[in-house]
Parts: C-alpha cells; sequence; structure tokens
C-alpha cells in the first residue's frame, strides 16, 4: 500500500493516492518543511527540489510519477560540496530577508552550478528566472551565485 | 521566561527581579508620549524590552517587533547588545506574546510592526533596557569585591575590575543584579563608542534561512494537528449557500467538511488530500449585494467624488491664490489601481479552540490585535487567547490584518485538534485587503516668472486608517492617505483635500502606505513642471528645496554618481525622484530604454539615502534593493481588478511579481548622518516608481499618469 519514495537517500514509505503533490508528502507527511509552498502550480519555485540532480517544483510533481527517482530537498542540500559553497555565499551576501522562498532559491542555484561551474549574468537569470522573490533579493542572489561558483573553482 | 510576564511594570520604571527559572528577567518601560502616525498620543505609551539573563550566562532578549525579512530581529538586538555589551552571536531570541500594553509600538500606540517605524520607536527604548541591566550587572559585581562600580567595566558578557583583574560573568552576577535596585537615570554611551551600532554585523536569522530550518507560521505542527484548505465567497460579502460535499468526503485522508457563513473549509491529514476535497466540493454561493461591483465602475464613482467636497487636510499660505483669475495654471489627473499584498507565504493561521481557550501558531505583524479579534469571533476573554508568533513569510502590511486567523479560529472552534488553515495563492490574491485606488487632481499655480507658487492636491480614494484604527483619525482626516500628499517642496501656497469614499473592497496597508501614492503623483508632477517650463528635472526641484538641505543633498549625490545630464542612446531615458518621510529622505535616477513595442527595460538604479543614523548599514542597503524592487513590481505589473464583484487576477500568471531576469543593478549609497534613525523600510517603494516613469517619459515623451506602466500606452506606431 502506497509509495516508496527514496527522499534525501533514505527509503521512505507514504499511503497517500498517487495524484498527490510530493510537496504536500515532503511537508505534511515527512514533517520535512523547509520546502515551501507559494503557488501551486510552478509559477513562483517555493517548492523547488532535486529529482536525480534536477531542478523540479515539488508543488506539481505527483508522487506516483517520482519512481526509482532520488529526490534531495534542503534539509540535505548543506551535505554536497556544492549545497555547502552555495549555503556559504548566501550567507556571506547576506541574501536572504523574509526567507521563505531561499531554499528554492538555493535549490535552483545548486542545480545551476551543477551543469554550469561559472555562468555568467545572463545564464543566472535564465536558471534562476523561475523562482520569485517578493523582497526583491535578486541583486544579491545574483553576487552570491558568482561567488560560489568562484569558490567552486578554487577547489578544482 | 514566562515569569516575566507577571510583573505588572508601571509606567517609567524598570523592573528586575528572580524569574521563576533562576533568570534575571527585566521588563523595562519607559515615560513619555510621542505623537502617533496620526499626530494624536496613543492612550497607551508602554515599550517594552525584556532581557532575560540565566544563571548560565545565556541572554535571552524577547524581541517585540516581528521579523518580516527587515531585519528586526538582527537591528533591535544589536541596540540591546551594544548597550549591555554581550555578543550578538550569544543571544536567544524569543517572539513576544501578544500583549497590547506590554509590547506596544512606541510611535503608534499598538502592538504592531510596520509604518518604517521599528528604529525609529526602538532606537532610545532599546538601548536603555540594555545599558540598565549593564549598570546592575556591574552594581552587582562591585558589591560582591567591595569596589567601586566606577572602577569596574563589563565587555562580552562579563564584568571586570581592572585593577586587580576579577572578572565574574553576566550568569554568575544575575542572581544578584536581580535584587537590585533599577538605576536612574541611565546612561548611554556616546556614539564614540559604538562598537556594534553601524557594524556590518551578520543576521541573527540567516543561517535558519538557507537550509529550512526557519520556522514559519505555515511550519507550524502542534500535537494531534489536522490540515485544511478553504475556499471563502469568490465575491465580497457573499455567503454560503449549499455545498454538496459527498464527492470531497470520498477523497482520500479528507476527514471533515467545516462550514462557515461564508466559506468552506475540508480538513484532511495532508493538505494534498484536502485541496483535493476542495476541488471536489460542489458550492453555491450566494453572491450578496455587491455582485455587481467592479474597478471600471469603481473608476467612475471616484472621479464623480471627486467633483464634490471632501475633508482639507493641508492648507497653507493663501489658498485663494489657487483660484486668482488670470494665473497660469499646469493641471494633470493621476489613478493608482487597487494591488495585492502576495507576500511569498500564503495566508495560513494554525489555531486549537477548546472550551478554556484558543492558541493561535501565526505569523502577525500584530499579535495583540489577532489575539482580540480572535477573542471577540469566539466570544472568549483576550487573556484566553494565546499567541505562538513566528517568523513572517512577507509582511508587507497584509499580516497587520487578522482575518485568516479568525477564520481558522472559526474552522477550529468545530473540531477537537488543532487544525492548520493553509490559503491556496488564488484566495491569498482574492482576498486580500487591498491597496486602496486613488484619483488625484493636481494643480499649480505659477507666478508672474512662471515659477511654481500654489500647490493643490485633490485626491478620493478609501480610508484605510478610518478602519484599522480610528483613535489615529485626526479631525477627520486619514492621516496616511495624505501623508506627503503636499509634496516636499518649498511652494507658499499649498492645499491638500481628501474625499473619502468606502468600496466593498477591503482596502489595508499596503508597503510604502500613503508616501507609495503620493510620492509617485507628486514627483511625476513636478517633472512634468520642469519639462513645461522647459527645465531640467534635477534644476528644477533644486530650486525648490532650499529649506531641506538633507533632500537636496540627497538629490545631488544621486545626480552626481547617476551622471545625470549625459546623452543617452535614443529610446533610453534617465529619470530622478526624492522622497521625504519617516525620517529619512531619499533620491533615486532610474535609467531604462523603451522599444518600439514599449517594452520596459531597466538599465541602472543609483540610489541615495539619508536615513539619520544607521543602526546596521547592510540591512538599510537590503532594504532599499528589496522596497525598489517591490515598487518596480507595482510600476510594471501590479493591477487588481474587480469584476462581477470578484478579483480577476488569481495567481503569478495574472498577477506577475518582478524576475530576477527584470532586474538591473542597484547601487545604494548611504550618506553618513548623526540626526536621528529614520526609516527605511518603506523608502524605496515610495521612491522608484516615479523616478521610472520619469525616465520613461525622458526616453519617450510620454507621461504616464496611471499605474501600471503600460507597453501598450508607449508603443511607438
Amino acid at each position: 500500500m502506497g509509495y516508496t519514495i527514496n527522499v534525501n537517500g533514505q527509503e521512505r514509505v507514504v499511503d497517500v493516492d498517487g495524484d498527490t503533490a510530493l510537496l504536500w508528502v515532503l511537508r505534511d507527511v515527512l514533517q520535512m518543511t523547509g520546502t515551501k509552498f507559494g503557488c501551486g502550480m510552478a509559477l513562483c519555485g517555493a517548492c523547488t527540489v532535486h529529482l536525480d540532480g534536477a531542478p523540479i517544483r515539488a508543488c506539481s510533481t505527483p508522487v506516483e510519477s517520482i519512481g526509482k527517482g532520488r529526490i534531495t530537498t534542503i534539509e540535505a542540500i548543506g551535505a554536497t560540496p556544492a549545497g555547502q559553497r552555495v549555503q556559504a555565499a548566501w550567507i556571506a551576501h547576506q541574501v536572504p530577508q523574509c526567507g521563505y522562498c531561499q531554499s528554492g532559491q538555493v535549490m535552483s542555484a545548486c542545480a545551476l552550478l551543477a551543469t554550469n561551474a561559472s555562468p555568467n549574468d545572463a545564464e543566472i537569470d535564465a536558471a534562476m528566472a523561475g523562482n520569485l522573490c517578493r523582497c526583491g533579493t535578486y541583486p544579491r542572489i545574483r553576487s552570491a551565485i558568482k561567488s560560489a561558483a568562484l569558490a567552486g573553482s578554487a577547489k578544482d | 521566561m514566562d515569569a516575566s510576564h507577571q510583573h505588572n511594570a508601571r509606567r517609567g520604571f524598570l523592573k528586575a527581579s528572580l524569574g521563576l527559572t533562576g533568570a534575571m528577567v527585566m521588563a523595562f518601560t519607559l515615560p513619555g508620549c510621542r505623537p502617533g502616525a496620526a499626530g494624536t498620543a496613543p492612550t497607551a505609551f508602554v515599550p517594552n524590552a525584556f532581557i532575560a539573563i540565566g544563571a548560565d550566562g545565556l541572554v535571552t532578549l524577547v524581541m517585540p517587533f516581528a521579523e518580516m525579512g527587515q531585519g528586526t530581529y538582527t537591528s533591535v538586538s544589536m541596540l540591546i547588545a551594544e548597550e549591555l555589551d554581550v555578543d550578538l552571536a550569544a543571544v536567544r531570541l524569543e517572539a513576544a506574546p501578544a500583549d497590547e500594553k506590554r509590547y506596544a509600538h512606541p510611535l503608534f500606540g499598538m502592538q504592531i510592526t510596520g509604518g518604517s517605524g521599528t528604529i525609529r520607536g526602538a532606537w532610545e527604548p532599546m538601548r536603555k533596557a540594555g545599558a540598565a541591566a549593564r549598570m546592575m550587572l556591574v552594581e552587582a559585581a562591585a558589591r560582591e569585591w567591595r569596589v567601586e562600580a566606577g572602577a569596574c567595566r563589563a565587555a562580552r558578557g562579563e564584568v571586570l575590575h581592572p585593577a586587580s583583574g576579577r572578572r565574574l560573568g553576566y550568569g554568575a552576577l544575575a542572581a544578584k543584579a536581580a535584587a537590585l535596585p533599577v538605576p536612574e537615570p541611565v546612561a548611554l554611551k556616546p556614539a564614540s563608542a559604538f562598537t556594534l551600532i553601524g557594524s556590518a554585523a551578520k543576521r541573527l536569522d540567516i543561517p535558519s534561512k538557507v537550509n529550512g530550518s526557519a520556522r514559519f507560521g505555515i511550519d507550524a505542527n502542534p500535537p494531534g494537528m489536522k490540515v485544511a484548505a478553504v475556499a471563502a465567497c469568490p465575491v465580497f460579502g457573499g455567503k454560503l449557500a449549499s455545498v454538496d460535499d459527498s464527492q470531497a468526503r470520498a477523497v482520500k485522508g479528507v476527514r471533515k467538511i467545516v462550514r462557515l457563513p461564508d466559506a468552506v473549509a475540508v480538513v484532511a491529514d495532508h493538505m494534498g488530500a484536502a485541496r483535493k476535497g476542495l476541488a471536489a466540493l460542489a458550492i453555491t454561493w450566494d453572491d450578496g449585494p455587491n455582485a455587481g461591483f467592479s474597478t471600471a465602475a469603481w473608476d467612475q464613482q471616484l472621479a464623480q467624488a471627486l467633483r464634490g467636497k471632501g475633508v482639507v487636510a493641508l492648507e497653507e499660505g493663501n489658498a485663494a491664490v489657487m483660484q486668482a483669475a488670470g494665473a497660469r495654471v499646469v493641471e494633470a489627473s493621476y489613478a493608482m489601481p487597487m494591488l495585492a499584498h502576495a507576500a511569498m507565504e500564503p495566508m495560513n493561521c494554525t489555531a486549537l479552540v477548546s472550551k478554556d481557550g484558543a492558541e493561535l501558531w501565526v505569523g502577525t505583524q500584530a499579535p495583540a490585535r489577532c489575539q482580540a479579534l480572535v477573542a471577540k469571533a469566539l466570544g472568549l476573554d483576550p487573556a484566553r487567547v494565546k499567541v505562538n508568533n513566528h517568523l513572517l513569510g512577507g509582511g508587507f502590511g497584509r499580516r497587520l490584518e487578522a482575518d485568516y486567523a479568525v477564520q481558522a479560529a472559526l474552522i477550529a472552534r468545530q473540531l477537537p485538534h488543532p487544525v492548520k488553515v493553509i490559503w491556496s495563492r488564488e484566495e491569498d490574491i482574492q482576498h486580500d485587503m487591498y491597496r486602496p485606488f486613488y484619483r488625484d487632481e493636481l494643480r499649480m499655480v505659477l507666478d508672474g516668472q512662471d515659477k511654481p507658487a500654489g500647490f493643490s492636491h485633490r485626491l478620493a480614494g478609501s480610508s484605510v486608517v478610518a478602519r484599522y484604527a480610528p483613535a489615529w483619525m485626526a479631525k477627520g482626516i486619514d492621516p496616511d492617505a495624505v501623508h506627503e500628499a503636499g509634496s516636499p517642496y518649498d511652494l507658499a501656497h499649498k492645499y491638500v483635500e481628501f474625499v473619502p469614499v468606502e468600496s466593498p473592497v477591503p482596502t489595508g496597508f499596503w508597503r510604502g502606505v500613503g508616501p507609495t501614492h503620493n510620492t509617485f503623483v507628486t514627483e511625476s508632477f513636478i517633472d512634468e513642471l520642469a519639462h513645461a517650463a522647459g527645465q531640467d528635472p534635477v534644476a528644477y526641484r533644486r530650486a525648490l528645496l532650499a529649506s531641506k538641505p538633507r533632500a537636496l543633498q540627497v538629490l545631488d549625490l544621486a545626480a552626481q554618481r547617476a551622471g545625470w545630464g549625459r546623452k543617452l542612446a535614443p529610446g533610453s531615458g534617465m529619470g530622478v525622484a526624492i522622497v521625504s518621510a519617516w525620517d529619512s529622505f531619499a533620491a533615486s535616477v532610474v535609467a531604462c530604454r523603451v522599444d518600439a513595442q514599449g517594452a520596459i527595460t531597466l538599465e541602472r538604479i543609483i540610489t541615495v539615502v539619508d536615513c539619520g543614523r544607521v543602526v546596521h548599514p547592510d540591512g538599510v542597503v537590503a532594504q532599499m534593493e528589496g522596497g525598489q524592487i517591490f515598487g518596480l513590481t507595482a510600476a510594471l505589473h501590479g493591477h487588481i481588478t474587480v469584476e462581477g464583484g470578484r478579483v480577476v487576477q488569481s495567481n503569478f500568471h495574472d498577477y506577475p511579481l518582478m524576475r530576477i531576469n527584470e532586474v538591473p543593478p542597484i547601487d545604494t549609497h548611504l550618506v553618513p548622518s548623526a540626526e536621528a534613525p529614520g526609516g527605511t523600510g518603506e523608502l524605496g517603494t515610495a521612491l522608484v516608481a516615479p523616478a521610472l516613469a520619469n525616465a520613461v517619459f525622458a526616453a519617450t515623451g510620454k507621461r504616464i499618469r496611471s499605474l501600471p506602466l503600460s507597453p501598450e500606452a508607449l508603443k511607438r506606431t
């Protein structure tokens, strides 16, 4: 009965309808509230998590579609070197204000850096345009992503 | 900790005592009244800070102001820690409970966070709270060592006696300090001795906001909690007629359908089930009396109202000059749309109602209002409603309201367990308390030399203050609606008249409040006058600011840093605006280009701010960046329309917010100042829209007098 999904490296069994959005499975069933609800229509990016490393919107991803894919959430992204660099850059640049959208911003930024180690402004804008921030932290998000990219290249 | 709340803090006294947990607990209150926003004295002015120092040396600060992104948890802590002489990293923060007396905002007389008022209100009381506590700890150590207090000093959570090399931590002194009388007067550090105030301190809330551990209201999870999705009647003032819930009840995980007079909620194990259940309801609404309301008709109604008489809010010089025959006159009409707040965290509240009382888990800018209105709705004594405040996923004025908490409490009353009610984004946008729709008529009378002499500004719209805080009304005038309506300029004659017209659509405070509307209108109009006179817009403003050197300085610096006056490519333009509000001054120069289709691309924003003494400089810069982006969203996209009594827009596809690709580099410069601190949370929002509209005019020659700036109106054909 239910679905078995891999979240942050652990197999979790959830007893919900297959059309239940991953967002509510994470937040209400697994009590992982770092992933946020913003719009329910994949318009704002607050619910961004990774499916096999690629960013997806958990509010519009039915649990039955995940199969054997590996989900990574904001609670575990700090365990990866890229996640650590992004989080450190977010703190160094003092990015968050209210902070509500920032889980999604961090997850999108990590996914960007995984595919593009040193994005320029246009590439940052393209990758991050799906993540809304009502407080207007965008200028700092740009700066922080560049810092995280630099920190990554210094390690290579 | 909670023992502190049992002290009956008397006005004018700082009380210290030993808390039940052995902590030194200080409730600090100060006498004196400052005028409220309305220029009237609030009835109860009792600002409080609570400092608790445990025997373990742990310092807990109870935050009287809400953290909604503006950085108050850090800046207010900096004020206390500066005088208490503790490391910022060593303090623990707690949100204040609902308590209108103990935590009333010094400027507003209510327990609210808003109005760009936190630092203005906290600046002196919070430092005094820290200083008094530090003096008592030093005194306790001096008595212990049998030396003069003057021979001791405090540093980083310890008291030192340099002559003997002795030292004691605050934790070891807390119990003794609590027994001492409160010092009077309290001596504050001179600015030259500040080590924290003005420093590049890192925000205390940020580490938790990059790893998902920050707890917002929406993350509350008391034992036994269920969740609920809700639909309220889409027509304002309408009711629930009937609902067929047979299919909803069949959804796996759905527990109960709750009916309210104007809404229906589906309670479930998780929000996926609740939302699925809600979608499966067959609801019939009774649209009620407002089913014919529309913003188009409302616009006509405001125009009609402006032909009548309103309340005179400002009259300087001789109003008769405005009507003098033969005078040269420039006139213009402006209009501003309704706007939703659209905080990223949708409205939500978790509530538990039992026969003994109620408990709320919520993010609110006004905990005591929330408590009072929920108590009223439930027929309870407010003392029996406990409010657990959280971090706010955006406030912007929306969370000054308690409607969503009242709704959650009424749903919870029908349930034996706590319920977390989360609005969908559609509910959030369609049941907001909107920034009012305004219409403005402006008129400038020119003297014999064609210089501006007499300014008249007549505006019509709904009054937020009359509903929200009737006590702030001053002689029938809504002080917020007319805030900065007279412009900051030196003019011999000024006249402001407000015609209040109430709409069936609820209206509320929106980031930037009165000045966001009025600064757009007056700064656009002064730009029109400059161009009509064939003068440079910066020079034209300069000539009218002789009595405001701080405004003049930010204007000059912004123009200089932006390279004002240099030649730009065809289709590009620079616009300037200034704002003077909340004891602060700022100027922005916006550079943009407009293509043949009327699409606006922002190129750069240069901003100069004089907000007096700065507590947390990077926090001010962040507020100026974010405040301007908030204002740009309104200028470029913001528009709520109502048809058939229902809001047309529903989510971010038709109520868009600015995205990262639309945002230009923003360069913010702070002017050093020793003046009293001013507010900055809303300055940028008020400032940026007119600067952009003026830049659009410079680029296209088209004057846009209503927002948002429509590409249709700017198209070159």
